[in-house]
């Protein structure tokens, strides 16, 4: 009856690689950005996954504290993606090498 | 119950890779509404149900309307001409990277011995009830932290996004 603790894990494994894959191949920051709140995410869904297995609430706290700083990183990350934007007219990652060595 | 979760899994699989692999910023947004919804129902799964509705209204909700609008406000007429497309290797070299680190999860949740499962909770308690009394307790010093982050969050953005610093 109930959803199985490896049913969670696999999903949480597999939204987590997709993640990656986003943040490693994709040029757009923006959706950098993106794949980097799907491996948040994926993060909690492990959480309340484990969290129902051990029935235990403070899986379910993790969770609330990862979004609330989910929530501030977006905000952050926004508004340096349009400080850049206004400064160099581009979203693309390799058109943003000033830090380059 | 199990059939319901297959069908978010597929639901969510799906939508993830189309985030990933979708030209356009605003379709990966869009699809990742739809990953967020599907995630959430899973929650609901795990009788986490304060949790899922968290996750609708602040990452559905908030978080995406945010993206929504920058996406917007930056107005990325021809997304078709990236400058440059990925090097091939690049892309192989990331995905090779992503499938070894999704095997290395693989291996250390088989290795991981886990405790025996909880027991059954006290009836009695709802799922919300439950979570206002531990944040109100147990964590009560992490909540308040959590307020101060948000400020410094607003507080950062606001100087970030401003026009001119004087």
């Amino acid at each position: 009856m109930v959803v199985p603790l490896e049913y969670y894990l696999g999903v949480s494994v597999a939204l987590f690689s997709l993640g990656v894959i986003g943040v490693l191949v994709r040029r757009n920051v923006l959706v950098i950005l993106m794949c980097v709140e799907m491996m948040l995410n994926a993060v909690n869904l492990a959480f309340i996954g484990f969290a129902d297995y051990f029935k235990a609430v403070d899986g379910q706290m993790f969770v609330f504290f990862v979004m609330t700083v989910a929530a501030a990183e977006v905000a952050v990350g926004l508004a340096l993606v349009v400080a850049i934007f206004r400064n160099r007219a581009t979203v693309y990652v390799d058109d943003l090498n000033l830090l380059k060595w | 119950m199990q059939i319901l979760f297959m069908i978010l899994a597929a639901i969510a699989l799906s939508s993830g890779v189309l985030v990933v692999f979708q030209r356009h910023p605003l379709r990966s947004a869009l699809y990742l509404i739809l990953n967020f919804f599907a995630v959430a129902g899973m929650y609901l799964l795990a009788h986490a149900e304060f949790i899922a509705a968290v996750q609708i209204i602040v990452y559905a909700g908030a978080i995406m309307v945010l993206f929504l609008f920058v996406i917007m406000l930056l107005n990325l007429r021809q997304p078709e001409e990236e400058a440059k497309p990925p090097h091939i290797l690049q892309k192989i070299s990331g995905i090779t990277l992503a499938v070894f680190v999704a095997l290395l999860l693989i291996y250390g949740f088989t290795q991981a011995k886990l405790p025996a499962p909880g027991k059954e909770a006290a009836a009695g308690l709802g799922n919300t009830e439950a979570i206002a009394r531990a944040l109100f307790t147990d964590y009560l010093l992490p909540f308040e932290v959590t307020s101060v982050l948000l400020l410094v969050a607003i507080v950062g953005a606001v100087v970030l996004a401003k026009q001119k610093l004087k």
